[in-house]
């Protein structure tokens, strides 16, 4: 099975790079979670329900629907905070790009761990422009805002293609592909990570989060 | 595997479509009604929620839905059409968008329907939820307000994209393949908003009593445009923010989602007349016309601390127009001025309108200026005569000035004056030379010392020359001492003038000979 991939390019300015982010991640995330699974017996389930809001952007003429769950937003917040920050003290162009990646964990024998194995990488390249004048600001929220509308066509075909998904699991294997730590909604196993790019474009520092319950033992 | 779908799976997929059908109505129009979507998730299955979304369910909006369906599906010829459309204050109209919902005949016979159908139905709902934020419709339907409304209709059938102007775009939600036919579900949309750039920004407010909230669904696409349903008057006047379940009274198919200032301002309209105007209401400060019907009842509201007696109901006015009724009335504050908010220029559109129909007199209508000493102002308002006022709307300037004299507010009782100058200008008789000598009296006597002079050694210097001309003397023909004599007697002595020059008619005669 290959790992579809997908990339997106963003050009926004310092102070949207949170929000530019949070929308195209809550987005996916969206299209990729579903409600909290009750086995029943028989081998049967019934589905919880997902929530969904509306969030305004402060810096971006744009709305975005995110799934109502506040663990899920948090968790999400806190990465894009890191990736700001580390673009913000990288200097230079301000390159960088985050990876939203949904896997399936497959169980490996004792002592081998559990592989985790990629079926959709969501990548946003982010390049930051800096802004002098007002003006050049306004005009920039408004474009940026129209480029996000883009995106998120984008990412609305992608997902109605249709293509693989994992077949839903039974109850001793929903670990396997679901993350079951939230509260309210399950989303698809994910991680996000980041890179920073410097002028050369070879990735300067590397920094790798984890979101997942188990940690990797080797 | 059978070919055929069998009787449950198709009573699921029907079921499906159907529902599948009512929530993308939903999930549109709630996109549309200018507000911020929120529903909560629930760990546990409720049972209720189709698709294992919270999508909330808007009674009038599935009823006009079902009305739509009249119980039949989207099938192959047949889509479900959402219309979104954009009506101004004016009365203009612009559809937006039209959301459709289509069948083709590309079946997936192989696909599960109770399975992956619902799933994927799931998914394009959730994509139908991120993609009625992104089209230019949705911008517009967050700032709806007081200049224009957003509107929905359902119709089934042929999807009609004429209204959508040139050059419309179109964005594809989504598709769900089943055993009966592939499901999409797309968006076409206006990107010609040329009609929206010359008016969105008009300053013009809007025209009060037509504003229109509400309207009926058009039973057939190609029938009639829309028309206000009817407003149930008797509504409680002081509602704040009608949930969409109280809207079910008066909307039938398509209904605006406008916020409720427009809701009471319409209401405003339907309050029967018999505010009893007449003369003796110019005896109170009001602003504006005294002289108004019924139809914009709004603009009758005096306020108490002037001692109007209040012309109109008590009704509590909700949103700009009242505001800007309540701040006309409490301006202005540099004493010469009145009433040059907006109020007023709608105020002298309404004059026009109601001097129409109106038997009463001109003046009745006239506005009628308050005059108020401001604050910090040094000058008493009474020393400004009406011909130095620069007022606007001066042609409204009351013309009979008697009326003016009485008038309290006029005369501010805390002028220093007691009586005022302004009626000693206009009742004066020749009484110019006196204003002139107290104009003297009021100089203080300094030594003169003109600029660029020396010393006063010679008779006949600068200063000296001022001094002798400051004051020169009347002219004789201006002189009223040498020709003594009152108009009568110039009359009397007018024949003994003609007597004389008839004697002299030949030496008349001769001189215009010359000249010819």
């Amino acid at each position: 099975m290959n790992c579809r991939s997908e990339v997106l390019e963003v050009s926004v300015e310092g102070r949207q790079v949170e929000e530019a982010m949070l929308a195209v991640l809550h987005t996916v995330l969206l299209h990729r979670s579903t409600g909290k699974f009750h086995y029943k017996k028989e081998g049967t389930y019934s589905i919880g329900t997902v929530g969904i809001q509306d969030v305004d952007c402060d810096f971006i003429d744009f709305t975005y629907v995110r799934v109502s769950s506040e663990e899920l937003d948090r968790a999400l917040r806190k990465v894009v905070g890191e990736f700001k920050d580390a673009l913000r003290n990288s200097g230079g162009d301000g390159l960088g790009q985050i990876s939203l990646e949904f896997y399936q964990k497959k169980k490996s024998r004792w002592p081998f761990s559990d592989e985790c194995i990629p079926w959709e990488v969501w990548t946003v390249k982010v390049h930051v422009v800096a802004l002098a004048t007002e003006q050049e600001r306004q005009i920039c929220r408004e474009k940026v805002g129209e480029k996000l509308c883009e995106k998120i066509i984008n990412i609305v075909e992608v997902m109605n293609r249709h293509e693989y998904l994992p077949k839903m699991p039974t109850q001793s294997e929903v670990d396997n592909v679901f993350d079951t730590s939230l509260r309210d909604v399950q989303p698809y196993l994910y991680k996000i990570s980041f890179q920073i790019t410097d002028a050369l474009g070879t990735s300067v520092t590397t920094t790798m989060r984890r979101l997942i319950k188990d940690t990797l033992a080797l | 595997m059978e070919t055929d779908l069998n009787s449950q799976d198709r009573k699921d997929l029907d079921k499906f479509i159907k529902f599948f059908a009512l929530k993308t109505v939903q999930v549109i129009v709630q996109a549309r009604l200018g507000e911020k979507i929120c529903t909560r998730s629930s760990s546990s299955p409720t049972g209720s929620d189709w698709f294992n979304l919270a999508i909330k369910d808007i009674p009038e909006v599935t009823h006009e839905a079902k009305k739509a369906l009249s119980g039949q599906l989207p099938a192959v010829g047949r889509s479900m059409c959402v219309e979104i459309s954009l009506k101004t204050s004016e009365g203009d109209s612009m559809e937006l968008e039209i959301w459709c919902l289509e069948m083709n005949e590309k079946c997936d016979k192989e696909i599960k329907v109770s399975y992956t159908v619902y799933n994927r139905l799931s998914l394009l709902l959730k994509s139908l939820l991120a993609i009625t934020r992104v089209t230019p419709a949705y911008r517009l339907s967050r700032k709806q307000g007081h200049e224009y409304v957003i509107l929905y209709r359902i119709y089934f059938g042929e999807v009609q994209l004429n209204g959508l102007g040139e050059g419309f775009q179109t964005v594809r939600v989504g598709t769900v393949a089943t055993p009966v036919g592939t499901i999409t579900l797309s968006c076409a949309y206006r990107i010609n908003l040329a009609f929206m750039s010359t008016r969105q920004f008009e300053r013009t407010p809007p025209i009060m009593g037509i504003i229109i909230d509400h309207f009926v669904d058009r039973p057939y696409p190609s029938s009639s445009p829309m028309h206000p349903c009817s407003y149930r008057t008797g509504e409680d006047a002081g509602v704040t923010y009608p949930s969409v379940e109280d809207s079910q009274e008066v909307c039938t198919t398509s209904f605006s989602t406008s916020p409720p200032s427009q809701l009471s301002s319409s209401r405003l309209s339907c309050q029967p007349a018999g505010l009893g105007l007449g003369s003796a209401d110019l005896a109170y400060p009001v602003v504006f016309t005294a002289g108004l019907n019924a139809t914009h009842p709004h603009q009758l509201m005096v306020p108490g601390k002037e001692g109007g007696t209040p012309l109109a109901p008590n009704q509590p006015a909700h949103g700009a127009q009242a505001d800007q009724e309540r701040l006309a009335t409490h301006t202005p504050s540099d004493g010469t001025h009145c009433a040059v908010t907006p109020s007023s220029s709608e105020d002298t559109e309404t004059v026009s309108n109601s001097s129409e129909g109106r038997a009463s007199p001109h003046d009745v209508l006239e506005t009628i200026f308050v005059r108020k000493v401001g604050a910090f102002v040094n000058k008493p308002v009474n020393q400004v005569t009406l011909t130095s006022l620069d007022i606007p709307f001066a042609m409204f300037a009351p013309k009979n000035l008697e009326l003016e004299d009485a008038d309290p507010m006029v005369n501010p009782p805390d002028s220093p004056e007691t009586t005022s100058p302004l009626h000693g200008s206009l009742h004066s008789d020749g009484s110019s030379g006196g204003s002139s000598g107290n104009t003297h009296d009021d100089f203080v006597m300094i030594d003169f010392k003109p600029a660029f002079s020396k010393d006063d050694i010679l008779p006949m210097d600068l200063g000296t020359f001022y001094r002798e001309f400051q004051n020169p003397p009347q002219l004789s023909s201006l002189s009223i001492d040498i020709g003594a004599q009152s108009m009568a007697e110039d009359l009397d002595s007018l024949p003994e003038k003609l007597a004389v020059h008839e004697k002299n008619v030949r030496e008349f005669d001769a001189f215009v000979e010359t000249l010819q």
